[in-house]
């Protein structure tokens, strides 16, 4: 898919929707990708996490919108904790998870981590928050 | 009888590792003219050195074998040790026992044989070894400058505010070079022009200085300590001494052209001053836009507007030859012209502009007053687009190397145009960020963090007109899809490349250049402001591409370089030169062609009148060409003879 940018297709309105639900600098990320690198659920997302902050500074509705990485993520925050620009990057899944249900996307498609029982608690945490249980 | 002095080092392990010392010095100790061979961990340590010279005393040795490592490493500290002993330190050698053997060698008994065979070559070679005496040439105090931006100022006002005299040759009307080009500078946001102005001025102001602006070096001759420069001054058609620089000539001029302070986004007459703040403020008229003719006066409105009286139609270019002892080169860069890249345009397309362009439209005293404007129709642009390593870090097509300095611009660029135009949009295209300096990394961060730039990691591929617009077709590695962007400006980050007249000042001076251009510096890591020929020092982007912090440490580094030398009323040269034998030269002057420093020339004979080879001792590298070269075998190169050299092959096959 090819991104077009400039005069006819503002850039920014996308970047500047999570960036408003998320409060974190989405353009100080360097893409780095130690986010990608420690995520425990990294194997099942289908666009890595620093994937989808690219998308997001490139302003790739499509992509971001359909994007099931998102609802994999388990809030668990070691990328938070260890983005050497300071950058939450479950707040910007978490926006995104938003911005999704926003445009009217079922919750019941979206995958559900089965052995809840050996999840972290924070995680458990997260996950009720996610589906607003 | 001479008496022979052998002294082996283990290099810690690395020459006792493969060479069996006790053994070597057994066998060192036999050889004829040895009456001592000793060995020791680190010969040249405080206490290897002591030892050495204590045993050069009280064993009366009179000539010394040192077998370690090479001289390039250790040669002058083990002629110190001789000197200090009282031993001439031509009476000492070095077999090299380690770069040569041990280092080569995994074999211990081959090693052994062969660190034998290299330590009685050296014995042969030294047993010829004749007693030698550097010798002296004066120093002049004084020192050339090349180049007037802001490595030359820098030097020049180091030199001058030491005390000594320093000609200053520009070749442009004014002093500044493209610092004073430049709107504001990184990571500070410095207004370029408010900390280089005050520079320029006390450049004119110091008495030491002699400002030769408009001006080329056209021959230099001599060497280290005593150069004879011969120094072009174009004529400026307007007498510097009765100049006001009041302007009253510019307005009836009827003559426009493009203005090369501002890149040619902006006009100037044909009588004019660069820039406002210009060093010396002095105008000068460009004879090749002038209606004007050697031959023809057709328009006088200058003149006549004149109330000083100072233009001058007749001026004529003159020579001015000076004597100095050092030069320091500073000719600085420019940009690769964006016509070299036919995929982004050429230079067909206006709004398709290279970073110094873009520098001058966001300084307050450029062609649009520090507004950010399209050259094709002075609309402010909404879309703009920046390409780096445009030509640079491209060997198939531009130049192979960083241009160092354009992640650092572009980044102050983006900033810059964000806080002129708020609600337009910055598009850079890097292939890697290099923002490896003080406050670097942190200045890009921010940008790009607090103006919310997109960088996307990508190689313009093609730039193309589409209506008003430019359309920019790039790559976004990242997330590997193509991108396409219709842009108003698009501002590459050109290649910076050595400035167009180093090549023939390279070939006048006698210096060397890299393939790429730019000056070569005598070593890479540890002789980095000085050329391969001594008494000439580098400073600035003349060397490399480089920022104006590194800059101005390298100038004010050369210029203490020239300043040590100056610091000398003479300088000891090296005596081990060729030397002619005047009664075997024929005079076939093979020498003369073979010499690559010019240090040969055919001299009437003092003895017989006849036309013989001489050395100017001072201009003699010792590389030893001439002796190889010459048919009578009349030259030798003193501390190389033939003799010697038999004597060593000899001895080791």
């Amino acid at each position: 898919m090819k991104i077009i940018l400039g005069n006819s297709h503002p850039q920014s309105l996308f970047a500047q929707r999570i960036e408003a639900l998320s409060r974190q600098k989405l353009f100080a990320c360097y893409q780095c990708g130690k986010c990608s690198s420690g995520c425990p659920m990294a194997e099942s997302m289908d666009l890595l996490p620093n994937r989808v902050i690219r998308e997001a500074q490139l302003n790739n509705g499509p992509v971001i919108m359909s994007c099931r990485a998102v609802w994999f993520c388990s809030s668990c925050f070691a990328c938070a904790v260890r983005c050497p620009k300071g950058i939450d990057i479950a707040r910007i899944m978490e926006a995104v998870r938003t911005l999704q249900m926003l445009d009217g996307k079922p919750i019941t498609e979206q995958p559900f981590c089965e052995d809840t029982g050996t999840l972290p608690q924070i995680a458990l945490i997260s996950h009720f928050r996610k589906f607003n249980m | 009888m001479t008496r022979l002095g052998v002294f082996i080092c283990h290099c810690g392990k690395n020459i006792a590792r493969t060479v069996n010392i006790e053994a070597l010095r057994e066998k060192a100790a036999t050889l004829p003219h040895v009456v001592l061979a000793k060995d020791y961990l680190y010969l040249c340590s405080k206490p290897g050195q002591t030892m050495i010279a204590d045993d050069i005393r009280e064993h009366r040795l009179d000539k010394v074998l040192i077998a370690a490592c090479s001289p390039r490493l250790h040669g002058k500290t083990f002629a110190q040790t001789a000197q200090r002993a009282g031993l001439n330190p031509y009476l000492l050698d070095m077999a090299n026992i380690r770069e040569h053997c041990s280092w080569v060698h995994i074999d211990g008994a081959e090693g052994t044989e062969k660190a034998f065979s290299i330590i009685k070559g050296g014995l042969g070679r030294l047993l010829y070894a004749e007693p030698l005496e550097p010798f002296q040439s004066p120093v002049t105090k004084r020192v050339l400058v090349i180049g007037g931006g802001v490595a030359g100022i820098q030097a020049t006002l180091d030199i001058a505010n030491s005390g000594y005299e320093v000609y200053l040759v520009e070749k442009s009307p004014s002093l500044g070079g493209h610092m004073a080009q430049l709107g504001e500078t990184f990571p500070t946001l410095d207004c370029s022009s408010c900390i280089l102005t005050p520079k320029m001025v006390e450049v004119s102001q110091n008495e030491h200085v002699h400002l030769l602006s408009y001006s080329e070096v056209t021959r230099i001759e001599g060497n280290i300590g005593q150069f004879q420069v011969t120094v072009r001054l174009r004529p400026r058609y307007v007498d510097e001494t009765l100049c006001t620089g009041c302007g009253d000539c510019v307005p009836t001029c009827p003559v426009v052209v493009s203005n090369e302070f501002d890149q040619g986004l902006g006009a100037r007459k044909a009588v004019y001053l660069p820039f406002p703040q210009a060093v010396p403020a002095v105008y000068t008229i460009d004879w090749d836009a002038c209606l004007n003719t050697d031959k023809l006066i057709i328009c006088e409105n200058c003149y006549k507007d004149c109330e000083a009286k100072a233009i001058n139609f007749l001026m004529e270019p003159q020579e001015k030859m000076v004597e100095v002892g050092a030069v320091v080169l500073a000719t600085g860069y420019e940009l690769m012209p964006v016509a070299r890249i036919g995929e982004y345009g050429g230079d067909e397309y206006e709004d398709v502009i290279d970073g110094l362009q873009f520098e001058r439209m966001l300084s307050a005293s450029g062609p649009t007053g520090g507004v950010v404007r399209r050259p094709s129709d002075g609309r402010i642009p909404q879309n703009v687009v920046f390409v780096q390593c445009a030509g640079s870090r491209d060997p198939e097509h531009g130049i192979p190397y960083c241009s160092k300095v354009c992640c650092m611009y572009t980044a102050k660029h983006a900033l810059l145009y964000k806080h002129a135009v708020p609600d337009g949009q910055v598009y850079v295209f890097y292939i890697d960020i290099r923002a490896a300096g003080k406050g670097h990394e942190e200045f890009v961060q921010k940008v790009m963090s607090e103006e919310r730039i997109l960088y996307l990691r990508g190689k313009v591929s093609k730039i193309f007109k589409s209506g008003a617009k430019l359309v920019v077709w790039g790559a976004d590695t990242l997330s590997g899809r193509q991108v396409e962007i219709e842009a108003d400006l698009v501002v590459l980050a050109m290649a910076v490349i050595p400035s167009s007249g180093s090549q023939k000042l390279a070939r006048t001076l006698h210096i060397a250049s890299d393939l790429s251009g730019f000056f070569s510096e005598a070593h890479p890591k540890l002789r980095p402001l000085e050329s391969n020929t001594d008494g000439i020092f580098l400073a600035g982007a003349a060397q490399f591409a480089k920022d104006i912090t590194d800059t101005v440490s390298q100038a004010t580094g050369a210029a203490g370089k020239a300043l040590s030398l100056l610091a000398n009323d003479f300088i000891k040269l090296e005596p081990t030169i060729s030397e002619v034998e005047e009664g075997i030269c024929r005079g076939c002057g093979l020498c003369v062609s073979i010499c690559p420093f010019g240090a040969v020339k055919m001299l009437p004979s003092t003895r017989t009148g006849a036309m013989v080879a001489g050395i100017n001792p001072i201009l003699c590298k010792g590389c030893g060409l001439c002796t190889a070269g010459c048919l009578s075998g009349a030259v030798t190169l003193k501390g190389s003879s033939f003799k010697q050299i038999f004597a060593q092959l000899e001895e080791m096959v």
